[in-house]
């Protein structure tokens, strides 16, 4: 099944699920036909949008939003801090091309701070499948869960079999590793494979953990991994404040910690607009650059100073 | 509509509205200014237009109303004590921490639909309302009460094209023109005049009335078709409606009193005797 068959499929079962998008049809071209009714375009109006998807929800329907990520999560921002997140309404924000998924488009379509902004929202949950196969895992819980939530869409094909089982607060782990673990999510878990078997290749035990879910983050199996592997790597195609590294750095502090902790992210500038793997040589987030990055970590025990500005 | 209230009942009722508003303008105060000016809108509203009552909050059926402009708040309170809606022993909670009754709505408050405080969120919002009463064939009507300088803000204009658009003539905008935004008159910082002309322009029916004649908010209500178009109510105002003492007086827009001069402007409701308020004007909110 695929992104546009699942959403079919759960409009279907449940009469109150209602898409509605801001004429970002690229992914849900044949939904207008399909649903009919529950099926909505206000156009280029994220703002109204929003707040018509907090009316709807109102009235018991459990309104999805698909839109592009920066024009949701930035232009819409307030509407849905106010409505959706004061409201705790079950608003379903799905943001497309997001991370590093907007290519060439450039620094107005980069989602990068996306997940920074939607955390902040109390009620609000966040998620980030790693391909459109764990999307489609993951969608029906979230659908059905009585939260606001956001999920960072992904059209990627899929390289594993995931497993699907998902729960609201639980990630993927992939492998366990004494020497190095990987957490991650989104585009780069592709890359984070592709680093693990280079780094396999040089004998070091890897572990690897698909996140799924950001908020609620699987705190328990997070905790576990900090303490059994000696190195934790962070990746994600996110601004290295508010991401996921924000999130373990203040799960760590809490829980009282004391963990190596190499993150890779976006340090503070908007990446370089170009086709998806042209970015990823360019920016450094290939497997290769990865893994070559974690070995000079670990070999120079460096420390991530140039995240400090 | 069954049993319409009279001119007379309406008055009194608005009267009755007006005390609890000056009521909630001390001890912290309130946006008082622009509560009278909506206060007989809303009165004929939960009165005599809107099928909402203390019976059936809940139901599915019912009209729903929403305050987009949520800072008037204090006049929705005092009709809902006046209606039954709310218990009148509840207002003395004003701006306490034992209640939810403070400078903008809370749905914790019975009759409040949904909150509000930020401007121009409310008109996209009835917008989800009043579709998905179309799409279950429902009749219900959704009215939602904009204010003059809210009209600043985009998203009412993005709501009004989407809403136009998408043919909900269920919806009914009503604008409380009361010719004031905060500080300053409309027209002297962003004009909006021609109103009517520019929601003409965007598809909607526009209609008028003067917002404190009861006679003619019922004759203007009451004509309002259902045409494939939604429509909107531009209401004219006045700020303060009631107290001469502030009537349309811009630096009597948040006001927090003593005790002494609320008595002082109960009594000027009742007889239109001036107060002379000492109380600062222009407080920061």
């Amino acid at each position: 099944m695929n992104y546009e068959e699942i959403l079919i499929s759960i409009a279907e079962k449940n009469k109150n699920v209602i898409i509605i998008t801001a004429e970002n049809r690229a992914a849900i071209r044949n939904l207008p036909s399909k649903l009919q009714n529950q099926f909505v375009d206000v156009g280029i109006s994220e703002q109204t949008m929003i707040g018509m998807a907090a009316g709807l929800a109102l009235r018991g329907r459990i309104p999805v939003v698909h839109a592009l990520s920066t024009f949701l999560t930035m232009r819409a921002f307030e509407f849905i801090r106010t409505d959706a997140g004061i409201g705790n309404l079950p608003v379903k924000l799905i943001g497309a091309v997001a991370g590093f998924l907007s290519e060439a488009n450039g620094p107005t379509h980069q989602a990068i701070e996306d997940i920074s902004l939607m955390r902040g929202i109390p009620p609000m949950q966040v998620f980030a499948p790693s391909d459109e196969d764990d999307l489609v895992i993951m969608l029906p819980e979230i659908i059905n869960s009585p939260n606001p939530s956001y999920v960072r869409y992904t059209n990627l094909k899929a390289d594993v079999e995931h497993n699907k089982d998902f729960k609201i607060g639980k990630a993927e782990a992939i492998a366990e590793g004494e020497d190095i673990t990987i957490l991650t999510y989104g585009t780069l878990f592709k890359e984070a494979l592709a680093a693990a078997e280079i780094l396999r290749s040089k004998d070091k035990s890897v572990g690897i953990i698909n996140l799924r879910s950001l908020k609620p983050i699987d705190h328990e199996t997070i905790e576990n991994i900090c303490t059994k592997s000696n190195l934790i790597v962070t990746l994600e195609d996110h601004f290295i404040t508010g991401g996921f590294f924000s999130i373990l750095s203040e799960l760590l502090v809490l829980k009282r910690i004391n963990s190596r902790v190499f993150p890779i992210a976006l340090n503070n500038k908007w990446f370089k607009p170009a086709l998806l793997q042209d970015v990823l040589e360019y920016e450094g987030f290939t497997g290769e650059a990865i893994a070559e990055k974690i070995i000079k970590h670990e070999q120079e025990k460096h420390i991530a100073t140039e995240y400090f500005y | 509509m069954k049993n319409k209230k009279s001119k007379q009942e309406l008055e009194n009722i608005a009267l009755n509205v007006r005390e609890h508003i000056i009521k909630m303008a001390t001890d912290g105060g309130c946006f008082i200014g622009a509560s009278l000016s909506c206060a007989d809108l809303l009165v004929y509203l939960y009165s005599n237009f809107l099928n909402v009552n203390k019976s059936n909050l809940k139901d599915n059926n019912r009209d729903y109303f929403f305050l987009s402009k949520g800072h008037d708040v204090p006049a929705l309170y005092g009709t809902f004590a006046e209606l039954g809606i709310l218990e009148k022993e509840r207002l003395k909670n004003h701006l306490k921490t034992n209640d939810f009754i403070y400078w903008h709505p809370n749905v914790k408050v019975p009759g409040i639909e949904f909150h509000s405080g930020s401007l121009g969120h409310l008109l996209s919002v009835s917008g989800g309302v009043a579709l998905d009463c179309k799409l279950k064939n429902q009749d219900n009507k959704v009215v939602v009460v904009l204010g003059d300088g809210e009209c600043n803000e985009g998203s009412i204009w993005e709501a009004s094209l989407v809403i136009a658009a998408h043919k909900l003539d269920n919806l009914i905008a009503v604008i409380d023109r009361n010719h004031f935004q905060a500080n300053i008159q409309t027209e002297e910082l962003i004009p909006i005049e021609p109103l009517d002309e520019k929601f003409k322009a965007f598809g909607w029916n526009v209609y008028s009335c003067n917002g404190h004649d009861f006679d003619d908010m019922d004759k203007t209500f009451s004509s309002i078709i259902q045409n494939g178009k939604p429509s909107v109510v531009i209401a004219d105002t006045v700020r303060g409606r009631g107290l001469p003492s502030i009537e349309a007086r811009a630096d009597r827009w948040f006001c927090n009193f003593t005790h002494k001069e609320i008595e002082q402007l109960i009594n000027e409701l009742h007889t239109k005797e001036k107060t002379n308020l000492e109380s600062e004007t222009l407080i920061v909110r």
